[in-house]
């Protein structure tokens, strides 16, 4: 296979530092390895690995973009090649980002998710029985801007499928905040 | 056609169908909040289609992609419920076609996180994070519109006594649906029929309106390929670019 007698070998943790510097193309402050869609990286030979890679929402319209930018980004380093695999299992939730990541998402003004992972056993947002099935989930979300826990949910949908809209009462700004899920 | 093909086309066909009539709203929802709802939810069923057809292509294997089942088979060929392909209509009978659609679909994936093929599983597992997430926002629409104005009220009845006899469809098994419940796959229909009952009451209740009869004359024929009228209009324009220039990609 690798017949440059002498070649360096190709490091995992050299691959996973250079993925570090591919941005998130629609929160560009974040990397996809702080966002944790790349699940793992195996390198075959001196030029050639394998990046396996989840997707956010199973519509996520960057998906393309980021497995593009991610084959740019090691081609570039010298990686002829490389294979991107899609894995569903385990399903990405926001416990997959990284600290990081996180505290990069508050620095930007994006509130990071901050509870558990959305409650898939009933109806009730977790809470107990007797509280109505519908009622939306109550969260605490941080201002990123002012740190007040004085905030209000504006919208469930927000700029991209990962983002809900908050606005800020003491401070009043409004802002995006990382979907728990 | 293969049971389990057949079965996951119909997954597939009720998440494909909703999310162009959502993508149809783009720039057109009564408030920005909830435009933004409306495509979020067109793109995460859209997300899930394509992990439905992908599979079903693959099991398949008669050379076709994901691609070549949404924009090169005709109405006869898609499997969706009748409900899914009703018009938008006023936003009440947008979001009560959304609300029976998302019971459903939280409970029948609930089910088929239990199933015995394991990738089928995969899918449920990422689709029902998202769909849990639709449910809780049409169950509190449903809630705010029953329990709103007079007039709200009226167009939010009026939605649900429209749509209801569309909605026994979906837990009326046909020799396919009884296939994949033999093999371990599908849920039983009357375990699917309690919860979504259940759950249509319990929001009925809240949101002050009268639930039709379980018990009501039912319509039914999607599944088999037997659709309205209005399936045609939304394959015209879906398949549109597909069908005038074959082969164009991005």
């Amino acid at each position: 296979m690798n017949t440059a007698a002498g070649a360096a070998a190709l490091d995992a943790a050299q691959v996973w530092a250079w993925l570090d510097e591919v941005p998130d193309p629609e929160i560009p402050v974040i990397s996809v390895v702080d966002l944790g869609i790349v699940r793992a990286v195996d390198v075959v030979s001196s030029d050639e690995c394998i990046v396996t890679i989840t997707p956010t929402y199973s519509g996520c319209p960057a998906m393309q973009v980021i497995a593009d930018a991610v084959t740019d980004a090691l081609r570039s380093h010298g990686v002829a090649k490389v294979t991107l695999v899609n894995q569903l299992a385990p399903a990405w939730t926001t416990d997959w980002m990284s600290e990081t990541g996180k505290a990069k998402l508050k620095g930007y003004g994006i509130a990071p998710p901050q509870q558990q992972v959305i409650d898939i056993s009933g109806l009730r947002g977790g809470a107990g029985a007797g509280v109505k099935r519908h009622v939306l989930p109550r969260l605490d979300v941080i201002c990123p801007n002012c740190g007040s826990s004085h905030t209000q949910l504006t919208s469930q949908f927000g700029s991209t499928p990962c983002k809900a809209l908050y606005k800020c009462l003491d401070c009043r700004e409004p802002f995006d905040y990382f979907k728990c899920h | 056609m293969d049971d389990k093909v057949n079965y996951l086309l119909r997954l597939g066909d009720n998440a494909l169908i909703l999310s162009q009539q959502l993508s149809q709203l783009c720039g057109k929802g009564p408030a920005l909040e909830e435009d933004m709802a409306l495509t979020n939810v067109a793109l995460d069923l859209l997300g899930q289609t394509r992990l439905w057809f992908s599979y079903a292509a693959e099991l398949e294997n008669a050379g076709r992609d994901e691609d070549d089942i949404a924009f090169l088979r005709d109405a006869h060929d898609f499997k969706n419920c009748l409900l899914l392909e009703q018009p938008n209509g006023n936003y009440a009978d947008t979001l009560m076609r959304q609300f029976f659609f998302d019971t459903w679909h939280y409970f029948q994936l609930a089910e088929l996180l239990k199933c015995g093929d394991p990738r089928i599983v995969e899918v449920a597992q990422k689709s029902i994070k998202e769909v849990t997430y639709h449910l809780r926002r049409s169950g509190d629409l449903i809630v705010r519109l029953g329990d709103g104005t007079a007039e709200s009220h009226a167009k939010t009845q009026a939605a649900a006594d429209a749509l209801w006899m569309y909605t026994g469809e979906m837990f009326n098994y046909d020799a396919v649906d009884q296939a994949m419940f033999d093999a371990g796959i599908a849920p039983s229909s009357a375990v699917l029929r309690e919860a979504f009952l259940e759950h249509v009451a319990e929001i009925f209740a809240e949101a002050t309106l009268v639930m039709p009869s379980p018990d009501a004359w039912m319509q039914k024929g999607g599944k088999q390929g037997r659709h309205t009228e209005h399936l045609g209009f939304i394959l015209a324009e879906m398949q549109f670019l597909q069908r005038a220039y074959p082969g164009a990609e991005w």
